[in-house]
């Protein structure tokens, strides 16, 4: 077992790092060129006076704190309070810097699911994504067929993720840009209704605030 | 060029493709580096995501199929970087040539 399980972070499963991604068999395979490009470019730019080593680490710090449970307890404090909830669909930054969550200068745009519509989240262009609440994306997001087939075919795509949406339900796809990202507002579960907000936030998976799943069943 | 479609190659949305392949992997401490210096240098003022995407999208679609995510990202980085000054393409070099005498694994040539 790569390390302990944790019960109250349910986005921590078993085999699968803190950002919610299986990890690597291993990690010090021979030096390549484009590693040491890296390793060059952060020591170049720090003997210029560019960077601090203590700033490329905090970055890293700040992303690897980055992960879907942020997203999580905005849709769980979306589902038990209306006037949050408003505020979130009129502008998501503003009301997720509410929370403390660093957004930075984009735009963030929350879509809601209903009964009758299902949203769906991509960028066709590169990899663009609400890294700030969800962390970093997982690998099939930045793949050629789901940036090619989301908009062209999303049920389909949609079906190889086991979500099977019947007829009578609108699929809505948000292409995302540099500036521009968006977050699914998935709909709260039936028979949810009593619970808490940190027990709503345990339903919430990465995926569904993406599009392509559906929230945990309590 | 009369079979050019207007698009180009990144610019794949509606294409046909296969199926979504559904693996992933954790992110290495190199790509994560990575990843921390577009951040860190987009905050600095020494060039824009823009600037990052023009990159990408300038090496063509060989890249795409041939290089992972982070290696498109590091030579986007670095050609931004050439171009705004921030070192020299011979600092580079010889830089990288240095790295490569440290050791075999990017543990021991991180000098992290």
């Amino acid at each position: 077992m790569p390390h302990d399980h944790h019960d109250h972070d349910h986005f921590h499963h078993e085999g699968m790092s803190p950002s919610g991604h299986p990890y690597r068999a291993d990690n010090d395979g021979p030096l390549t060129y484009w590693q040491r490009m890296e390793i060059a470019i952060r020591e170049l730019l720090i003997e210029k006076g560019q960077l601090t080593p203590a700033e490329i680490s905090g970055q890293i710090d700040a992303m690897d704190a980055r992960s879907p449970a942020n997203g999580a307890a905005v849709v769980a404090r979306a589902w038990v309070d209306p006037a949050f909830k408003a505020r979130l669909l009129s502008d998501a930054a503003s009301a997720s810097r509410e929370m403390g969550f660093d957004i930075g200068p984009l735009n963030l745009i929350a879509v809601e699911n209903t009964p009758q519509t299902h949203n769906l989240i991509v960028c066709t262009l590169c990899s663009c994504y609400p890294r700030n609440l969800l962390g970093l994306p997982p690998d099939w997001y930045k793949t050629r067929e789901y940036r090619s087939r989301a908009v062209r075919e999303p049920r389909a795509v949609l079906q190889e993720f086991g979500l099977d949406l019947p007829d009578t339900v609108t699929v809505r796809v948000h292409d995302s840009t540099a500036d521009m990202r968006y977050i699914v507002l998935p709909a709260q579960p039936e028979g949810s209704e009593d619970m808490t907000e940190a027990e709503l936030a345990d339903l919430v998976t990465r995926d569904s605030m993406i599009g392509t799943g559906l929230p945990r069943q309590p | 060029m009369s079979d050019w479609n207007g698009r180009r190659w990144h610019d794949m949305g509606g294409q046909a493709a296969g199926p979504v392949p559904m693996d992933g992997h954790d992110f290495a401490l190199w790509e994560k580096r990575v990843d921390a210096l577009m951040v860190l240098c987009g905050q600095k003022g020494l060039f824009t995501v823009d600037g990052l995407r023009r990159a990408l999208e300038d090496m063509g679609e060989d890249a795409f199929d041939t290089m992972s995510y982070y290696e498109r990202w590091v030579a986007a980085v670095n050609q931004n970087l050439l171009e705004t000054g921030a070192y020299s393409i011979e600092e580079l070099g010889t830089r990288m040539d240095e790295i490569a005498t440290r050791g075999p694994t990017y543990a021991e040539a991180q000098n992290g």
